[in-house]
C-alpha cells in the first residue's frame, strides 16, 4: 500500500496526481471465509481493521448492501464525546477518545479529528445540579470536565442568547473540552484503506438474502453475489438490524427511526465549539467549510425512510433559533435523514447471540458514529475471542431480560418519546 | 408531511398527533402466570418491520382518541386507520 506523506503528494503532484494507487480493491466474493461482517459502515470496516490488526485475522470479508460509508456514517453530525455518566458508557467512550486521539497516525489518513470542546447548556438550578453530577461522575472515571457558570458561557459562545427575557436562560453548562469533531467520510475510508492492505476483502453492492444454520450455528450466509461460508459472522448494520434480525428469527430490543441533520449555507468562523441546547434536543457544530451542522430529535415514529419530514426539522430548528438567534439568519444547504437502531434503554449491544458464531453489534440509537473506534474494537475482541471485552460487558443483549439496563438518559422503555 | 385520517375527525396534519408504538403488541393478561420471556417480549422486544406496520397514534391536539393506524415505515404511506378498540383484521 503507498504511504500517503507530504513527500507522496509532491511525487504525485508531479505526474498530475494520475498514478495514485486505489485505495481499496473491489475483489469478488470467496466461496469461505474466517470471518464475514455484515455492514460497510463505520463500524464494520473498523471491527475488520481491528481483527486483522489486534487479532491477526486476516481471512476476514465485509459485505456491504450499497456502497462502504453509505449509511449513517456518512450522515451523521460528525460530534465525538465521552461525557457520560454511567460506568459502562464512560469507560467504553473514553477508551474510544484515546483511539479517535490516535487515529489519523494510525491509519496514515487524516480523519481532520478537532478536539474543540463540547458544551451541554443549563437553563435551570436543578439542571446546573444534574450536570455537577455528571461532570463528578466523568471526573472519576478519568474524563475531562468542566462546570461553566453564565459568565463562563457567556465568554466562550457570546452569539447565544444572552438577553434577560427569554424562555430558556442560559444558567451555566458542562463542557469537556477533550471532545470534538472529525470528518466523518474519512473515518471510513481510512478504515476501509488499511483493512484493504491487510487482506480484508471489502465487498460491495452485495445484499445479504438469508443465512444457513444448523444446530445452533452459523455456518454462512447467503448474498445476492452467492453463499459465503463463514464460521463467525458478525452484523454491523444499524439501522437495518430488524431487517436482519427477521431472517434469523430473532425479535431484538430495537426499534427502527429517523433522524434528520441539516446544514446551513457557509459563514465566517462564528462557533468554535460543539453547543447543545438543554431545553429541547438541539446540537450545534460549524464544519471546516464554515457551514453550521446541526441536528436534534428523531421524527418520532417507526421508519425505514432516509428522508425526513419538515415538522420536525422545523421544531427542532425552532430550538436552534431560540438559543442561537443569529441561525435565523442563515439560508439552509442542505438536509437530510438516516435511520437508528433505536434500543430499548438508549444504550447499544455489542454481544454473542443464542446462535453460535453469530455476533451483534445494534442499537447505537443517535450516538453510533463517535463509538465507531471502540465499537469497532470490542466488538473484534467479542468475534475474535468469542467473548465480551470488560469494557462491551455492560452492552450485554440480555440485560434486558436481567433487568441491568444502561439508562444513561432516564427515558424508560421508550427512547422515541423525548 | 404526514397527513392521518382520524376516524373521529377526519385527515388531519401529522402536527396534531403524537405516536405510540407497535399496535400489534398484546399486554400479557392479569392475573396470569407469565414467563420472563413474555415479559420481555411485551415490554423490549419489536419487531420493527420495514414495510406495513400497525401503529398507535394519540390525536393529542384535536379528539384526544387514541386510535390505530397502518402505516409504510419506507414509503410513509398510510393504509387505514382504525379507532383504538377496533380489532386490526
Amino acid at each position: 500500500m503507498q504511504k500517503y506523506s507530504v513527500f507522496s503528494l509532491i511525487k504525485n503532484a508531479l505526474s498530475n496526481h494520475e498514478k495514485w494507487d486505489l485505495a481499496w480493491k473491489d475483489p469478488s466474493p470467496k466461496n469461505e471465509y474466517d470471518v464475514v461482517i455484515i455492514g460497510g459502515g463505520g463500524h464494520g470496516l473498523a471491527t475488520a481493521y481491528y481483527l486483522a490488526k489486534e487479532h491477526k485475522i486476516t481471512n476476514v470479508a465485509i459485505i456491504e448492501k450499497g456502497w462502504i460509508g453509505g449509511g449513517n456514517v456518512g450522515r451523521n453530525t460528525t460530534i465525538i464525546r465521552s461525557n457520560y455518566m454511567h460506568d459502562d458508557n464512560a469507560l467504553f467512550s473514553e477508551f474510544g477518545m484515546d483511539l479517535w486521539r490516535k487515529m489519523s497516525q494510525d491509519l496514515n489518513y487524516n480523519v481532520m479529528f478537532s478536539p474543540r470542546g463540547i458544551i451541554n447548556l443549563a437553563h435551570s438550578d436543578a439542571q446546573m445540579n444534574v450536570y455537577a453530577r455528571r461532570g463528578n461522575s466523568m471526573r472519576l472515571n478519568g474524563i475531562d470536565a468542566v462546570l461553566l457558570n453564565r459568565e463562563q458561557v457567556k465568554e466562550i459562545i457570546p452569539m447565544a442568547d444572552f438577553s434577560e427575557n427569554v424562555r430558556f436562560p442560559i444558567f451555566g453548562g458542562l463542557m469537556q473540552p477533550s471532545a470534538g469533531t472529525a470528518r466523518h467520510d474519512a473515518v471510513a475510508w481510512g478504515y476501509a484503506r488499511q483493512a484493504d492492505s491487510m487482506g480484508v476483502d471489502i465487498i460491495q453492492n452485495c445484499e445479504v438474502t438469508g443465512f444457513d444454520v444448523s444446530a445452533g450455528k452459523i455456518n454462512g450466509v447467503r448474498t445476492s453475489r452467492g453463499n459465503i461460508k463463514a464460521k463467525k459472522i458478525g452484523l454491523c448494520v444499524a439501522g437495518s438490524t430488524n431487517i436482519l434480525a427477521e431472517k434469523l428469527n430473532m425479535t431484538l430490543p430495537i426499534e427502527t427511526h429517523l433522524l434528520q441533520a441539516c446544514v446551513s449555507e457557509p459563514v465566517k468562523p462564528v462557533l468554535d465549539k460543539v453547543v447543545t441546547f438543554g431545553a429541547g434536543h438541539f446540537y450545534i457544530s460549524q464544519s471546516d467549510k464554515g457551514e453550521m451542522v446541526m441536528g436534534g430529535d428523531l421524527d418520532g415514529y417507526n421508519s425505514y425512510a432516509q428522508r425526513g419530514n419538515l415538522p420536525t426539522l422545523q421544531h427542532v430548528l425552532t430550538e436552534g433559533i431560540a438559543m442561537m438567534p443569529f441561525l435565523s439568519k442563515l439560508k439552509m444547504l442542505r438536509t437530510w435523514g438516516g435511520i437508528m437502531d433505536m434500543s430499548m434503554d438508549g444504550s447499544p449491544i455489542i454481544d454473542k447471540t443464542h446462535i453460535e458464531g453469530l455476533y451483534l453489534n445494534c442499537g447505537w440509537c443517535y450516538g453510533g458514529f463517535k463509538a465507531t473506534p471502540a465499537s469497532g474494537w470490542t466488538f473484534a475482541h467479542t468475534i475474535a475471542q468469542d467473548r465480551v471485552h470488560d469494557l462491551n460487558a455492560g452492552y450485554s443483549l440480555n440485560r434486558f431480560n436481567t433487568g441491568h439496563l444502561l439508562d444513561e438518559k432516564g427515558l424508560g422503555t421508550k427512547t422515541w418519546i423525548s | 408531511m404526514l397527513h392521518i385520517k382520524c376516524p373521529h375527525c377526519g385527515m388531519r396534519s401529522q402536527n396534531e398527533f403524537s405516536y405510540g408504538g407497535d399496535a400489534s403488541v398484546k399486554r400479557p393478561e392479569l392475573g396470569k402466570d407469565i414467563s420472563n420471556e413474555e415479559w420481555d417480549n411485551y415490554v423490549y422486544n419489536r419487531k420493527s418491520l420495514r414495510g406495513k406496520h400497525w401503529e398507535l397514534w394519540q390525536h393529542l391536539s384535536g379528539c384526544r382518541q387514541w386510535i390505530k393506524v397502518e402505516r409504510d415505515t419506507a414509503t410513509h404511506e398510510i393504509f387505514k386507520t382504525l379507532k383504538a378498540n377496533e380489532e386490526i383484521s
